[in-house]
């Protein structure tokens, strides 16, 4: 696909539909290129799960510290006014409802906001859930970021997931390559399209129906 | 006066028997008591149930406790990683068991262990593969799923600073499971980078109160995992 958005502007896209003042937890991939695009006026606080609330960008340069780490295990820093705690507390903010939003990255999406992004379930693959489960269930709004299509051109927003479930029913916007899209009551709906992108585009690579936007 | 100093790692983990349950603390690299880990290597118990987040990297700490063919079952949550090579191998030839377990989740169980709660209700794997055979429960018009606690006999953690007591602090995220796992232990050994008096932690800043600890080893200069795998280094 040509048209649409990049991955950066898919980020940048999610960041507006972050309230000022929100706290997010940010999964691997695309979900980390928000951070360099908090809007202007706005301040969000990063939780990572391996127990840091006000987590700042990567270290410069001979500057990191091996005690400071995200949850994705790379280097990280501390804003001024983190707080560090263990894990116990750390999922009492994701389960207990704390988390204002969290974005996560997806291999596929259902009409009725499944989400499945942990396993493909392949008889040889080695199972490894992490916080995700957690995360779906607990944090009070889930967004995606994802490409609309695998590499292979397979729908990743499609009406039943075929691979194992991370969580039934939570998802509520989705922000691709071509658009932003809502589950709704009535399924996937259009929120916005990419620039340059149609809609007939968009329903051809989803696969489900798909409301065009109102 | 109380003190729970150990002269050695080896001698802290010299009781640690074949088919013990031990947790580790440490998420990935960060504070992993890799000291403890290899003076568990050298003393050689088999057939071990093994609790951690993850399963090691590279050829040392919980990798080479592994590798040595020491840990029969593996409960965690996250058992690939990028430098992850032991576990898998040995999983794919069915070798070790694996109990996969939801990060939350497996954080709660180990504090409910500790907290003397034999299980509780989370929503976490409602709806999913990982839910199946477990007690179902709604409150008030949500599903829960039940889970036990993780007990465990021995606790191997990492921490900054100690008291002869047992009262310890952590260093920034290294701090993660091991408060928990040093509840949930019968018995705790603790490493640290720092053993100081009585009364020069501020008890204000006490993390783990040393009624969770048994055990002391000052380990003033420990190994990090990453420094060690970029070094090529394995153990033995």
């Amino acid at each position: 696909m040509s048209t649409g958005w990049t991955r950066e502007q898919m980020a940048a896209r999610a960041a507006l539909d972050i309230p000022d003042g929100s706290y997010v937890n940010l999964g691997i991939g695309i979900p980390e290129l928000v951070t360099q695009f908090v809007p202007e006026g706005r301040e969000f606080i990063y939780h990572t799960e391996n127990g840091l609330l006000g987590m700042g960008p990567p270290p410069a340069d001979g500057e990191r510290d091996l005690d400071l780490m995200n949850a994705g295990k790379k280097y990280v820093t501390a804003v001024p006014g983190a707080a560090y705690f263990h894990h116990a507390d750390s999922f009492s903010m994701i389960r207990g409802g704390h988390i204002d939003v969290c974005v996560l990255g997806t291999m596929q999406v259902a009409a009725n906001g499944d989400i499945a992004n942990w396993s493909t379930g392949a008889p040889d693959a080695i199972p490894a859930v992490g916080g995700a489960m957690d995360l779906v269930q607990g944090v009070k709004k889930i967004y995606v970021i994802t490409q609309h299509t695998t590499k292979n051109g397979e729908p990743k927003l499609v009406e039943k997931c075929s691979y194992p479930l991370t969580g039934p029913g939570v998802v509520s916007r989705i922000f691709t390559n071509l658009a932003v899209v809502d589950v709704t009551p009535d399924g996937f709906q259009v929120v916005e399209l990419a620039p340059g992108v149609t809609f007939e585009e968009v329903e051809k690579n989803t696969g489900t129906s798909i409301l065009p936007a109102e | 006066m109380i003190n729970k100093k150990s002269p050695s790692a080896a001698a802290a983990v010299e009781d640690v028997f074949d088919g013990a349950v031990v947790m580790v603390g440490g998420f990935g690299a960060s504070g992993s008591p890799i000291e403890l880990i290899h003076a568990l290597i050298d003393q050689g118990a088999k057939d071990l149930t093994l609790i951690n987040n993850n399963t090691g990297n590279g050829e040392v700490g919980l990798a080479a406790l592994i590798a040595n063919g020491q840990v029969s079952k593996m409960i965690c949550s996250f058992p690939r990683s990028s430098q992850s090579r032991v576990f898998p191998k040995l999983y794919r030839e069915g070798k070790i068991e694996l109990e996969l377990v939801p990060q939350g989740t497996l954080a709660e169980r180990i504090r409910a262990a500790g907290a003397g709660i034999p299980a509780f209700y989370t929503p976490t794997t409602v709806g999913t593969v990982l839910a199946e055979g477990k007690e179902l429960r709604d409150f008030n018009g949500r599903t829960y799923v039940m889970e036990p606690w993780l007990e465990a006999d021995f606790a191997l953690v990492k921490c900054e600073v100690a008291d002869p007591l047992g009262n310890l602090t952590y260093n920034k995220t290294a701090r993660n499971f091991s408060p928990l796992m040093c509840m949930a232990a019968t018995t705790t050994i603790v490493q640290t980078k720092k053993l100081v008096a009585a009364g020069d932690i501020d008890p204000e800043h006490v993390i783990t109160p040393g009624i969770f600890v048994n055990r002391i080893v000052e380990v003033t200069d420990p190994v990090h995992e990453d420094t060690l795998i970029a070094e090529g280094a394995s153990y033995p």
